[in-house]
């Protein structure tokens, strides 16, 4: 499976070098995967609101009514039928996308199952939804879809009679069948919207709009598209001729020429098999979870930037439990706190430069206190061998290690945004480094969806804990790299360390801190 | 000039994606049957007689019933299957033992078969078996039928409109 998960972000990696290039980090298509399979679908159901008026229901007016769609009104109407084609073609695409690339970069497991597996039923809706809008047509392509699906289904042993019959000859078609087509066409979005939303609810700040510029040159595309090469009926359904050969749409009915080779029963124990070994992937293999977030009461005032950051939306404010003069303390939801570290980043007690009394942030992570965070920057400091001293805080997942070999140390986190930025000011300020560079995920793709935001409005001002302004901002270096990015990244470190070179020594002070 | 080949790639990139939504929004052609055979579907649906015959009750027996379970007849719920064959031009083309559907197997049992023929006449016969008979038919029927290339010609059977119909 991790060999299978190489490969795959091997290749996304070659893909969003391009990508990035192009479009830049933020905008890039492939780190808006998610956010384009929403407007997909707004774009779609819009579409399709405004042919519902145009389209005739029953069975024997419906292709008349679509041909009246496409030719007389072709540039309204006829242009709103390629979209609404072309869009939900787009959404699949996007959604396969989407899901080998959370797959590849592992973002689907320990407490992140939960928008995964809601995301499996969706992939049935979105077929459900595409096959039904075919059917509406009825044309030969419908006409095939109507008596293969429902030959299909009759593999299934739930019906008494074979609803086939419904699709025999001209003599036996009747409207009952095509009316609940039509039902399930409206009714299926509807529910599909539900499990949509479903699927983002343990995601705070959820992505459900890609950037304007994204949503714009798709919509174009999409457009032209439209114009060039319009969406047109494949000419009207017959049952008692035979529907030999037809313009496919491969993203909705792939599964439709497998019937020829294997038994209907066969692909359902496939399709079937498949989603439950899909939805079964967050467990393969086990993976252990880190420990949960903990509050410290006596250091948490109840200013609530812990819950405002978590992208997880695993931190609630409470009502006080300890009788303190505060109204509110943070709560840690463990099922679905993801152990990012974000929370503490975000608390105004997480700071290197208490001497007083133990360091002890409102809130921590079991594992790597703040206190230990200090204690290796210390050490860290400490290990410098040649100038200029350089300190990298990175992430799990940006693979930053190997700026270790240009002199630079480097200590490690799970999300660089978990560093408060009060450790910069205390590095820079304490003269632990002539530098620091906080390496993450790409911008707009962090692995913990927040970090790198969140990071840069701290460091800019924009956001509590903000980086104190005495901090020599030339000093300060943010990289923001997708994983696999080694040799950008060390490209980015040398170009650091010559923009230091040129700048005045650093006033001196003690390196014990 | 690194803004415009930006530009320039972001326009190539997106007529990709147009491109590939389009083309594999009708191609290739999907080849469902050939256009010069013709094709037949074959549907039925018919309850097999009980596997055991029903037996008239006496008035006693009636009376003896609560008052909402009373009937004249009691049969056992579970049918006989269904055996249909089917041959064209003297050969065997089904052979099928469609079995009753339900839980307790009291349903219809449903014969639907789809299959390819060369146009032209031929000779179609027909035989259901519906009852506990070993040997014999208790349903046949023959046609000479002429097949159009390209058409779908449907066998049907509906005892109350006179058994097998080919359509």
């Amino acid at each position: 499976m991790a060999f299978l998960k190489r490969i795959i972000r091997l290749l996304f990696a070659r893909a969003e070098t391009v990508f990035d290039w192009s479009f830049g980090q933020r905008n890039s298509p492939l780190a808006n995967l998610g956010a384009l399979g929403w407007y997909f679908f707004w774009i779609v159901a819009a579409t399709g609101i405004y042919l519902y008026l145009f389209f005739d229901t029953g069975i024997t007016d419906a292709y008349n009514s679509v041909e009246y769609i496409t030719h007389d009104q072709w540039y309204a109407a006829g242009v709103m039928r390629s979209v609404h084609r072309y869009a939900s073609d787009a959404l699949v695409i996007v959604m396969f996308l989407h899901i080998l690339r959370e797959f590849s970069l592992d973002r689907l497991r320990g407490r992140r199952f939960f928008a995964w597996i809601t995301g499996v039923p969706l992939i049935w809706f979105v077929y459900m939804c595409g096959i039904t809008g075919y059917w509406l047509v009825w044309d030969k392509l419908a006409q095939y879809i109507a008596i293969a699906t429902t030959e299909w289904f009759d593999t299934l042993p739930f019906f008494g009679e074979p609803i086939a019959n419904n699709f025999l000859d001209s003599t036996t078609l009747g409207g009952r069948f095509f009316t609940l087509m039509v039902f399930m066409h409206i009714f299926a979005p509807l529910f599909m919207l539900f499990l949509m939303w479903l699927h983002i609810q343990r995601h705070a700040r959820a992505r459900v709009n890609p950037p304007r510029p994204l949503a714009l040159g798709t919509a174009i595309s999409l457009l032209v598209l439209s114009l060039v090469y319009p969406a047109v009926s494949q000419g009207p359904a017959d049952l008692d001729v035979v529907p030999a050969t037809l313009n496919f749409d491969w993203y909705y009915l792939a599964a439709y020429p497998i019937l020829d080779v294997i038994p209907g029963g066969q692909l359902w124990l496939i399709l079937v098999g498949g989603s439950i070994f899909l939805s079964l992937l967050p467990w393969i293999p086990p993976k252990k979870s880190m420990p949960a977030a903990v509050v410290n009461l006596d250091n948490c005032n109840g200013c609530a930037r812990c819950a405002e950051d978590c992208p997880f939306g695993a931190i609630t404010m409470e009502p006080r439990s300890d009788g303190t003069v505060y109204d509110t303390e943070a709560v840690v939801n463990e099922s679905h706190c993801m152990s990012c570290g974000l929370c503490v980043g975000a608390c105004p007690t997480a700071t290197p430069f208490r001497r007083a009394t133990a360091i002890v942030a409102g809130i921590e992570l079991p594992d790597q206190t703040m206190s230990e965070l200090r204690e290796r920057t210390i050490e860290a400091s400490a290990r410098f061998g040649a100038e200029p001293r350089v300190l990298v805080y990175t992430c799990n997942t940006a693979n930053a290690a190997v700026l270790g070999d240009m002199g630079a140390q480097v200590i490690t986190m799970p999300c660089v945004a978990m560093l408060p930025p009060a450790f910069i000011d205390f590095t820079l300020s304490r003269d632990l480094a002539d530098g620091v560079m906080l390496a993450g995920c790409a911008e707009g793709d962090c692995f913990y969806r927040l970090g790198d935001s969140w990071t840069k409005q701290r460091v800019a001002g924009d956001r509590d804990p903000y980086l104190r302004k005495r901090v020599q901002r030339e000093r300060l270096h943010l990289s923001w790299l997708p994983q696999g990015s080694a040799r950008r990244r060390k490209q980015e470190f040398a170009e650091f360390i010559a923009s230091l070179s040129k700048l005045p020594p650093p006033k001196r002070g003690s390196r014990n801190a | 000039m690194r803004k415009v080949a930006r530009a320039a790639l972001q326009i190539v990139l997106y007529a990709g994606f147009a491109y590939a939504v389009g083309y594999l929004s009708f191609w290739p052609r999907y080849h469902y049957a050939s256009p010069d055979m013709a094709a037949v579907k074959v549907s039925l649906s018919h309850a097999a007689n009980h596997v055991k015959p029903c037996v008239k009750l006496t008035p006693q027996q009636i009376a003896e019933l609560a008052p909402n379970m009373r009937r004249s007849v009691l049969c056992e719920r579970q049918r006989l299957p269904l055996i249909f064959e089917l041959d064209v031009d003297g050969n065997a083309a089904l052979r099928i033992e469609a079995l009753p559907s339900g839980l307790w197997s009291d349903g219809l049992s449903s014969v639907y078969e789809r299959f390819d023929l060369s146009p032209g006449e031929h000779r179609i016969s027909t035989r259901i078996r519906d009852t506990a008979r070993t040997d014999g038919w208790d349903y046949v029927y023959e046609e000479d039928v002429t097949f159009a290339a390209g058409r779908y010609r449907t066998i049907t059977f509906k005892p109350e409109k006179g058994g097998f119909s080919i359509r």
